[in-house]
């Protein structure tokens, strides 16, 4: 597994996109903090833009990484390899550049500016998110085997994650706006992985007094260390559940 | 050392594979024939398990296939169409396979392809600007590079000048007269006849028949491969 996971890195980092991804999060976040005089204040319009921008290139780099290797992953198939080992070698491979590629880009700009809790922590929900929407993106690839169609159903599934879930929501919140739904809210973020990271940072911030009475139940829930237990394991469950229905799938998958 | 045993394979509605039972032994050289689309290649896929079947099974040396993939170090595959990531140079892919397969058996490597074809001096160029032709002898050098017990040749000399098919030819009968499995397809079926001991016949899925050469000669009376299966296709 370790080779196969080499070759993967190595052809990887071969591919100037993800030099350039590195330094484009790099750029924006060290200009980000030095327009603002308050580093806080930096750190959450870096929330902002990381959370469109990090889903977006890593769904969408590993759903054309995969397609591309097609001829890779032919090869390798017809070598005394198992399925699963070589999948998860993509897997890993894609999951750590990307990681890798987000510790040096907004990691350490972060830690330059905002070595606190509330940075770590974004750095922390920032990797996950990396790897959450690498794994999703390998789910999208496996179950289409049309290229166009395949990286048209990672855009739109980024599109969905990143923009209609909240109007989704918001529509949900208006509609029910007599009933107490907030308890359900909590609930309904834990079925997006973006939101689920965003107020994770946002309370850590001590800025969810903006979100009104539901940052209010927000902070009750996820501000407990059982929800912060809970809405972490519900992150990780958003990493392994798509990979794992992945390898299902490319088990019995013609090549 | 490959049965299959009842193999179906369905594409849509289309069956690749229809109740296909066969056994290959050691030491036989074995043509599979048929025309386009009749499930050559599907067949072989089943075997290296690129393909999944949805009914019957595949043993090799005795054990199911179907949750096993160390039997694949015992292979060695020339696929039809030879495709390798693009922006590997040869050097790079042969590289990598030896990598890769080294550590599933300690063996001593079979450079014979890797000579005869010339292929040191292009070690550096990448597989994209590769012709067809010089692709197919990497294809083969890597298929024989391990020295596996089963030899997969999918259309092995379409696309080969006529010097480096007599090469590869010369190679096969070597492996074969060492006691090695072969499977060939190939629609040149002159160049099959100081080759193959056995003859796989199969039409939409179905097999027609599995015969040596020297039954096949004695039913149809013909001396040449080429003539002897033109006049089953026309007696059918």
């Amino acid at each position: 597994m370790k080779k196969v996971i080499k070759y993967v890195i190595i052809d990887i980092l071969r591919n100037k996109i993800m030099l350039a991804y590195t330094l484009f999060l790099l750029v924006l976040s060290l200009s980000i903090f030095s327009l603002e005089d308050n580093s806080a204040k930096g750190l959450l319009g870096l929330l902002n833009i990381i959370l469109i921008i990090v889903p977006l290139v890593s769904i969408i780099f590993s759903t054309i990484y995969i397609y591309n290797s097609a001829e890779f992953i032919e090869l390798l198939v017809s070598q005394p390899l198992q399925r699963k080992t070589i999948w998860m070698s993509l897997f890993t491979g894609l999951a750590s550049s990307m990681s890798l590629a987000f510790l040096v880009g907004a990691g350490i700009p972060v830690l330059i500016y905002q070595a606190d809790i509330t940075g770590f922590m974004m750095i922390l929900i920032g990797v996950i998110l990396s790897v959450v929407f690498v794994s999703i993106a390998l789910l999208a690839a496996v179950k289409t085997r049309d290229k166009a169609k395949g990286i048209g159903v990672a855009i739109l599934l980024w599109l969905y994650f990143s923009l209609l879930f909240d109007g989704f929501v918001l529509f949900l919140l208006f509609q029910f706006s007599d009933y107490p739904v907030e308890k359900l809210m909590v609930a309904v973020s834990m079925l997006n992985p973006l939101d689920l990271g965003r107020i994770m940072i946002l309370l850590k911030m001590d800025v969810s007094a903006l979100m009104g009475y539901t940052g209010a139940v927000f902070k009750d829930f996820f501000g407990t260390q059982a929800g912060m237990g809970l809405s972490f394991f519900v992150l990780l469950l958003w990493a392994v559940v798509p990979v794992w229905l992945s390898i299902r799938r490319f088990k019995h998958k013609d090549l | 050392m490959i049965i299959a045993n009842n193999v179906s394979k369905k594409f849509g509605s289309l069956f690749a594979l229809n109740d296909f039972s066969v056994t290959c032994n050691k030491g036989e050289c074995i043509a599979l024939i048929g025309p386009n689309g009749s499930g050559k290649t599907t067949f072989i896929k089943t075997i290296l398990g690129m393909v999944v079947c949805d009914s019957g099974f595949i043993t090799f040396n005795g054990s199911n296939i179907k949750n096993d993939w160390q039997y694949r170090s015992r292979i060695g595959y020339m696929p039809q169409i030879g495709r390798y990531p693009e922006n590997m140079t040869i050097g790079q892919v042969l590289d990598m396979m030896k990598d890769i397969r080294k550590s599933a058996q300690q063996q001593i490597l079979d450079e014979d392809l890797i000579n005869l074809f010339n292929l040191k001096p292009l070690m550096n160029k990448r597989m994209r600007t590769l012709s067809g032709g010089t692709r197919q002898k990497v294809s083969a050098a890597l298929a024989f590079l391990f020295n596996p017990e089963v030899l997969i040749l999918d259309e092995p000399t379409a696309g080969l000048d006529p010097v480096s098919s007599e090469i590869l030819k010369e190679k096969i009968i070597a492996e074969k007269q060492k006691g090695k499995l072969v499977l060939i397809t190939s629609h040149i079926l002159s160049e099959l006849d100081d080759l193959v001991t056995q003859v796989i016949y199969m039409q939409d899925g179905i097999l027609c028949f599995h015969k040596t050469i020297s039954q096949l000669t004695e039913d149809t009376g013909q001396a040449k491969l080429a003539k002897a299966i033109a006049h089953v296709m026309q007696k059918q």
